[in-house]
């Protein structure tokens, strides 16, 4: 019986033991390093420099017998161009934030883990890269072009829908939002789900369970870290999003006391104010403020869910 | 359909034949394996032993541009025709040849199929996970840390704890791909010893790269060879002086594969 697994091995010829790399792909192996790590600390450099930049900006500000740090954030007046009385609350926008992004991820999170779920476990091959093709494109629409889609579409379809008097507010920028933020959401956590190795599903499908039961019982909790940044991603793209809401939300400051109110968010404000502000003026500086604010809270959204992950980890 | 009581038959394969795109991997075979034996399947690498489990509990459904005919019956009904491939699925334990363990808990990891099935009763639950970890010889060794994750458990301990999910469904038919991969030899050899226990409650279907395994534990073998079934007989026969075909007695003796 003739069987090809029993040929006869070659014999060694120890050619790699003698073989030399060149000079240069030595050098430029240490070369390529140093440039790598400094790429890696470039971001330092840039979160820092960008920090400092608002922060300096806004400093002054902060010094100034007229301003008070808790006026500036528990205060809804905001009349910096007034004559007598100026004043710099910004508590209506930061409900105006919240309260947009809020209603945009009850929105968006479910809609975008649901689709993330079809594509990644439900769908066919084809179905698939047709969908992913959509997303993709949904996802390059700019944000001015959402904020006309608001201002226009949406907005009619508000006012003869519910009633409400004006069609630009908290319903209208949070639908916009949540559509500019469920591809994101999509794309990441369908990444997140298909990074599940296949042989967990393997295992669990020759238990006996059903799609469903895998789903929810395996896949998410495997891939749960990658959901959240998911989500958080999404939430970043809320809090930071400006020109969509600018034109969505209906700019004015209010805090909000149903979905169909109009607000005006932190980043709307400085985008339509910074313009008209002398520079170096105190209205200037509190528009610098309200960035430094900005930062924070993004900072904080991070870190929060930077610990959430950390724990999810250890366990 | 054929009633349980008219044929000591739990699986009948006629005519399977399996391609991977255009490559046929098996080329149409038939065999029986009887209830409540061990039918040990032997064969080189590529002779379409794993294929052929997959098969069996229809997870080759999940592997694209896979080809499948002929039958595949358990207990009268045909695998590829049932309305429930889940109960089929339960029906069949199956264990992988490299270890699985679910990023879940170890206690978790064996209640995962109960509970899916519908057990949710706590002090039911306990007794099957620790019935299944002292089957599968791994209780005594995880008993005080059933709460942390499967995942971190050692090569040969995942394997273990593939084992004893395997058997949390309480299956008729258990199925081992080449389970003593990753275990050391004495763990093995506990293993065989509960298999042999097992036997008197469920069909089992060993396949294996070592000869010397089916040898101690099979009742009949089955000798498998680039998709076609060279050889099925007792596995005395098998491994005496004369088996029917002069390659199972070259395979056993190791002087090819």
């Amino acid at each position: 019986m003739t069987d090809p697994q029993r040929t006869p091995p070659a014999p060694p010829i120890f050619a790699v033991r003698a073989a030399k790399r060149a000079a240069w792909a030595v050098g430029g192996e240490k070369i390529l390093e140093a440039l790598v790590y400094l790429c890696g600390f470039s971001a330092i450099v840039f979160v820092l420099g960008i920090f400092i930049f608002v922060f300096k900006e806004a400093l002054p500000v902060l010094t100034r017998e007229n301003f008070s740090l808790a006026e500036f954030l528990g205060s809804s007046d905001w009349y910096p161009t007034s004559e007598s009385n100026k004043r710099y609350g910004v508590f209506a926008m930061i409900a105006g934030t919240v309260a947009v992004t809020v209603l945009a991820m009850v929105i968006a999170v479910p809609f975008g883990l649901g689709a993330a779920i079809y594509l990644s476990e439900f769908c066919g091959q084809k179905t698939r890269e047709t969908l992913k093709i959509v997303i993709e494109f949904l996802a390059a629409v700019p944000s001015v072009v959402w904020g006309f889609i608001g201002l226009t579409v949406m907005s009619r379809l508000i006012v003869q829908f519910t009633g409400a008097q004006v069609g630009v507010n908290v319903l209208n920028g949070g639908l916009i939002l949540a559509l500019m933020s469920v591809p994101i959401i999509v794309s990441i956590s369908e990444d997140a789900l298909k990074a599940v190795p296949d042989s967990y599903r393997e295992a669990a499908i020759a238990l006996g369970v059903t799609r469903w039961q895998l789903v929810w019982r395996v896949l998410l909790p495997a891939a749960k870290q990658g959901l959240l940044a998911a989500v958080l991603l999404g939430v970043g793209r809320g809090v930071g999003e400006t020109m969509a809401v600018l034109m969505a939300t209906g700019h004015a400051v209010h805090i909000p006391h149903s979905v169909l109110d109009s607000v005006r968010t932190l980043t709307a404000n400085i985008a339509a104010e910074l313009g008209e502000a002398p520079a170096g003026s105190d209205h200037y500086r509190v528009l610098f403020l309200t960035g430094v604010l900005l930062f924070t809270l993004t900072f904080g959204v991070n870190l929060i869910a930077d610990t959430i992950v950390r724990g999810i980890r250890r366990k | 359909m054929v009633t349980m009581a008219a044929t000591a038959n739990h699986i009948e394969v006629r005519d399977l034949r399996l391609s991977y795109g255009m490559k046929e991997v098996i080329h149409g075979i038939s065999f029986d394996v009887r209830q409540h034996e061990i039918l040990g399947v032997i064969g080189p690498a590529q002779s379409g032993k794993s294929s052929l489990l997959r098969c069996l509990n229809r997870t080759i459904d999940f592997t694209p541009d896979t080809h499948v005919s002929g039958t595949i019956e358990v207990d009268g009904e045909d695998v590829r025709k049932t309305g429930n491939v889940y109960a089929l699925r339960r029906k069949i334990g199956m264990v992988a040849p490299l270890p699985v363990g679910l990023p879940l808990s170890i206690y978790d990891n064996v209640a995962f199929a109960p509970r899916c099935a519908g057990l949710n009763r706590k002090s039911d639950l306990d007794t099957i996970v620790e019935q299944c970890l002292r089957q599968a010889a791994l209780w005594d060794e995880v008993k005080d840390r059933l709460d942390s994750l499967g995942t971190k458990l050692s090569g040969g301990q995942q394997q273990r704890l593939t084992i004893a999910r395997a058997l949390s469904h309480e299956p008729e038919i258990l199925c081992l791909d080449e389970f003593s991969i990753a275990i050391d030899p004495v763990t093995t050899m506990r293993i065989e010893d509960v298999l042999k226990e097992l036997r008197r409650h469920m069909t089992i279907v060993l396949v294996t790269n070592l000869t010397q395994q089916a040898r101690r534990l099979a009742d009949r073998t089955m000798f498998m060879w680039k998709g076609e079934i060279v050889e099925l007989d007792t596995t005395d026969v098998i491994f005496s002086e004369k088996p029917k075909d002069q390659r199972t007695r070259d395979y056993v003796e190791g002087i090819f594969g």
